[in-house]
C-alpha cells in the first residue's frame, strides 16, 4: 500500500530521526516504521510524540542536530504543524514528510482531497504529488537529495485511501544502490558546541529580507535539481520522475491539468475518448512548488482549450491548480481558453466518466463562461 | 576569600537584559553548572531577546531559538539528532520562561515527561509574560497586578502548582531553585547534568520591571520568597522522594516581600491574610512530603 512504500522511502533513505503521531489515513506508515526501529532493520531513532506540532518540532531539533529526518501526517495534523511548515523552511531544516490528502473536518472526513497540503503551499516546502505507490517510495528517496542540497522541506503527498491504503506491486531498489545515490547528511552548520551559533534569533529588518530573498532564490532552483536527481535516478533505477506527466499531449486539442491519483484516471478518460475520436490528452502536475510554469506552458501551447481539474478549492477564489495554471499563462498566452473544474472534494469518486462530462461541457463552450464549473454536485 | 562558584563565564557582557534580571543571573549561574558541552532550545521569552539579535549572541554555547509551544519537545529532538550523529555527551537543554513552561508549552513537556526523554528543562520564572509587557500567566500569583489583571481585577487564582504536575509523570528529578540561592542552584544544575532522563528545574528569577521593584531589590526578593516560604527550596526525585534544601526555622512574614513590589500594592490586609493562609497550607503539604507522611 502506499503508506508502506512512503515508509520504504523513508527506511532505504536511512531516515535516522523519525518523530511523528498517527491519524488516519497515515497511520500504517507510524505503524511499519514503529516496526522497522524496533527490529534494526532501520538504525533511527523514533520519537513517539503527542501530537503533530511536536512531530514536526522534534523533527526541527534533530535536522538541526544533522540528522536526516522524517516525519508523516495529513489533514488535521498538517494544519496543526502549520507554524512549524514555516519554521522548518525559514531555519532551512531539509525535513521529508509524508502527507496523504485527507479532506479537513468539519464535518469528520478520512477521504481524500488537497485542500490540507494545498493550503500550506506558502510555507516555503517543496510538494511532489504521486499517482501511484512506486513513484511514492522514488519520490522520498530522491526527495531527500534534492532537500538536502537546497536546505528545503519536501512534502511526498498521497491520496487517502485510493493511494495509502491500495496495494501495488512497488520494485524496491537495493539498500546499497540508494546509499550510492543518496549520500549521508552532512550539513555544513550544525547545532553543537564545539561550533557554537545562534539559529534562528531576533532577526532586524536589517537581515530578514535577504534570508527570504535567498530562500526564493533557491527555491528557484528546485525544478532544475529535481529534473537532474531525476536522470540520476532513472540511470541507477530505471525510473524517472520529473516534472510532470505527459500523456498524448503533443497533438491533443484539449489538455487535462491533473495531479495526484486522478492522473491515473485521466489517462483512462484521455485513451477512451480518443477511440471516439476525441483528441485528448492529460497533463499530471507532479511538483506543485514550486510551480512549473514554463514547463506548463510548453506543453499547453499547441492545445485548443484546457481544463484543469481541481480536487480542491481556495474559498472565494477557484481550484488552486486552476489559479496558477492561469498565472503560468498570463502575459504569454495567445488566448488559449482555460476551464476550471473542481470535482472529488471529501473524496467523491473521480472516474473516467468524470473526465469525459469535463470533455463534453468544454467542447459545447467557445471560452470559459464561469470561474468554476463544478463535476458531480447532487442538485 | 575562596569563590563559592567558578570563575569561568559563559555568558559575556553586551546582552540585552533589563538591570537587576533575575533571568540572565539564572543563565549565568546555570551555564556555569553546566559548562561548554551544551546545547539550548530556547522558545519566545524574554531571554530570546536577552541574548541579542542576529547575527550576535551573547552566550558561548550553541542556541536553537525554537517555537513558542515547543521548548521541551525541540530539545528531544536535538537529543536524538546528536545522538544520531555520534554526540552522546552534550546535556542538551530548553530554556522557557513560565509563559511557555506553565502554560502553552505544557503539553509539549507533558509529553517528553512522560517518555522521559533524556534533557534538561529549565523554567526561569518571573511569574507572567514579561517579553510582551507584564501580561498575567498561569504562574502570576494570587493577588498579582498584571496588565491583563488590572488592579480592580487582579489575578484571582493561585499560581499553577507545576512542581505536583510534573512530580505525577515520575520523572528522576525535579527541583525548585531561587537565583538568590547560587550555590544550592549551582548544586542543584551539577546533579541534574549526570542524571538520565526528563530533568525538570524551575528556577524563581525576579524581574523588576514587570514586578515594579527596585533593581537593587532582586536578591533579597529571590532570597525573601524563599525564607517566607513562598517558594521553598526542594527536590522531588521519582515524584516521590521530597528534599528539603533551605530549611526554616520560623517563616518570615510575607509582608516584608509583598511590600516592596508594586505588582502587589493595592492588596489589602484581608487579602494579604489570604495568602499567607495559602502558603502556610501549601508549607505544610510540602513539609509532610519531605516527611513521607503524603
Amino acid at each position: 500500500m502506499g503508506n508502506h512504500a512512503l515508509s520504504y522511502g523513508a527506511m532505504l533513505g536511512r531516515s535516522q530521526v523519525i518523530a511523528a503521531y498517527p491519524i488516519t489515513p497515515q497511520t500504517q506508515v507510524v505503524e511499519l516504521l514503529s516496526e522497522m526501529c524496533a527490529d534494526k532493520t532501520l538504525d533511527a531513532m523514533f520519537i513517539k510524540v503527542e501530537s503533530e506540532h511536536s512531530a514536526m518540532a522534534a523533527c526541527l531539533g534533530a535536522s538541526l542536530s544533522g540528522a536526516r529526518t522524517f516525519t508523516a501526517t495529513s489533514a488535521q495534523g498538517l494544519a496543526l504543524m502549520h507554524e512549524l511548515l514555516h519554521w522548518a523552511s525559514g531555519g532551512r531544516l531539509p525535513v521529508v514528510m509524508g502527507n496523504i490528502n485527507r479532506a479537513m473536518a468539519p464535518g469528520w472526513s478520512i477521504w481524500s482531497d488537497q485542500n490540507d497540503s494545498l493550503s500550506q503551499r506558502d510555507t516555503g516546502w517543496i510538494q511532489f504529488y504521486c499517482a501511484n505507490n512506486q513513484e511514492v517510495l522514488d519520490t522520498v528517496i530522491q526527495a531527500f537529495k534534492v532537500s538536502e542540497k537546497l536546505l528545503i522541506p519536501s512534502m511526498v503527498i498521497l491520496d487517502a485511501f485510493t493511494l495509502s491504503h491500495t496495494y501495488e506491486v512497488v520494485d524496491i531498489p537495493e539498500q546499497e544502490k540508494v546509499d550510492e545515490f543518496l549520500p549521508p547528511f552532512k550539513p555544513e552548520i550544525t547545532l553543537t558546541p564545539d561550533d557554537p551559533h545562534a539559529f534562528g534569533g531576533l532577526t532586524s529588518p536589517e537581515h530578514y529580507f535577504e534570508l527570504r530573498y535567498k530562500l526564493q532564490k533557491d527555491m528557484e532552483k528546485v525544478e532544475a535539481l529535481i529534473e537532474k536527481t531525476g536522470r540520476e535516478y532513472e540511470k541507477m533505477f530505471g525510473r524517472y520522475l520529473g516534472i510532470v506527466e505527459e500523456h498524448l499531449c503533443d497533438d491533443a486539442d484539449l489538455i487535462f491539468i491533473t495531479s495526484g491519483t486522478m492522473g491515473s484516471t485521466a489517462k483512462v478518460g484521455v485513451d477512451e475518448l480518443r477511440k471516439e475520436g476525441i483528441k485528448a490528452g492529460n497533463l499530471r502536475i507532479k511538483v506543485f512548488r514550486p510551480f512549473p510554469f514554463d514547463v506548463v506552458r510548453n506543453v499547453i501551447k499547441g492545445a485548443r482549450k484546457v481544463a484543469v481539474v481541481d480536487r480542491n478549492i481556495s474559498y472565494g477564489h477557484h481550484g488552486m491548480f486552476f489559479q496558477e495554471v492561469k498565472s503560468a499563462v498570463f502575459g504569454h498566452s495567445d488566448g488559449i481558453p482555460i476551464f476550471g473544474f473542481i470535482t472529488g472534494l471529501g473524496g467523491r469518486d473521480i472516474t473516467p466518466s468524470t473526465f469525459r462530462e469535463i470533455a463534453q461541457y468544454v467542447r459545447e463552450k467557445e471560452k470559459p463562461e464561469e470561474n468554476i464549473v463544478w463535476i458531480g454536485v447532487k442538485k | 576569600m575562596r569563590l563559592s562558584l567558578p570563575e569561568e563565564e559563559l555568558m559575556n557582557s553586551g546582552h540585552m537584559a533589563c538591570q537587576g534580571c533575575g533571568a540572565t543571573l539564572a543563565m549565568r549561574y546555570v551555564l556555569k553548572a553546566l559548562g561548554q558541552k551544551v546545547a539550548l532550545c530556547i522558545p519566545a521569552c524574554c531571554w530570546s531577546v536577552i541574548d541579542g539579535p542576529f547575527p550576535y549572541s551573547s552566550l558561548d554555547v550553541p542556541i536553537y531559538h525554537c517555537a513558542f509551544e515547543t521548548a521541551a519537545v525541540s530539545a528531544s529532538g536535538v537529543k536524538a539528532g546528536l545522538e544520531m550523529v555520534g554526540d552522546t555527551e552534550t546535556t542538551v537543554v530548553a530554556w522557557a520562561g513560565d509563559g511557555g513552561t506553565f502554560d502553552i508549552g505544557i503539553q509539549a513537556l507533558s509529553g517528553v515527561a512522560e517518555r522521559n526523554d533524556d534533557i534538561l528543562y529549565v523554567c526561569y520564572d518571573n511569574e507572567a509574560y514579561m517579553n510582551t509587557g507584564t501580561q498575567r500567566s498561569s504562574a502570576t500569583p494570587y493577588g498579582a497586578w498584571t496588565t491583563t489583571t488590572p488592579v480592580k481585577h487582579f489575578k484571582n487564582r493561585p499560581k499553577k502548582d507545576m512542581e505536583a504536575i510534573m512530580a505525577a509523570h515520575r520523572i528522576p528529578y525535579i527541583a525548585t531553585a531561587s537565583v538568590g540561592y547560587p550555590e544550592d542552584l549551582f548544586k542543584k544544575v551539577k546533579k541534574a547534568k549526570d542524571i538520565q532522563g526528563t530533568r525538570f528545574l524551575h528556577i524563581y528569577a525576579p524581574c523588576p520591571s514587570g514586578w515594579k521593584s527596585r533593581p537593587e531589590d532582586t536578591i533579597k526578593l529571590a532570597r525573601l520568597v524563599v525564607q517566607n516560604a513562598i517558594f521553598p527550596l526542594y527536590e522531588i526525585e521519582w515524584g516521590e522522594k521530597y528534599t528539603l534544601n533551605i530549611k526554616i526555622k520560623e517563616k518570615k512574614p510575607i509582608n516584608d516581600y509583598l511590600r516592596i513590589q508594586g505588582r502587589f500594592r493595592h492588596l489589602k490586609k484581608e487579602e494579604v491574610a489570604f495568602i499567607q493562609e495559602e502558603v502556610d497550607k501549601k508549607w505544610e503539604r510540602l513539609l509532610a512530603n519531605v516527611n513521607g507522611n503524603q
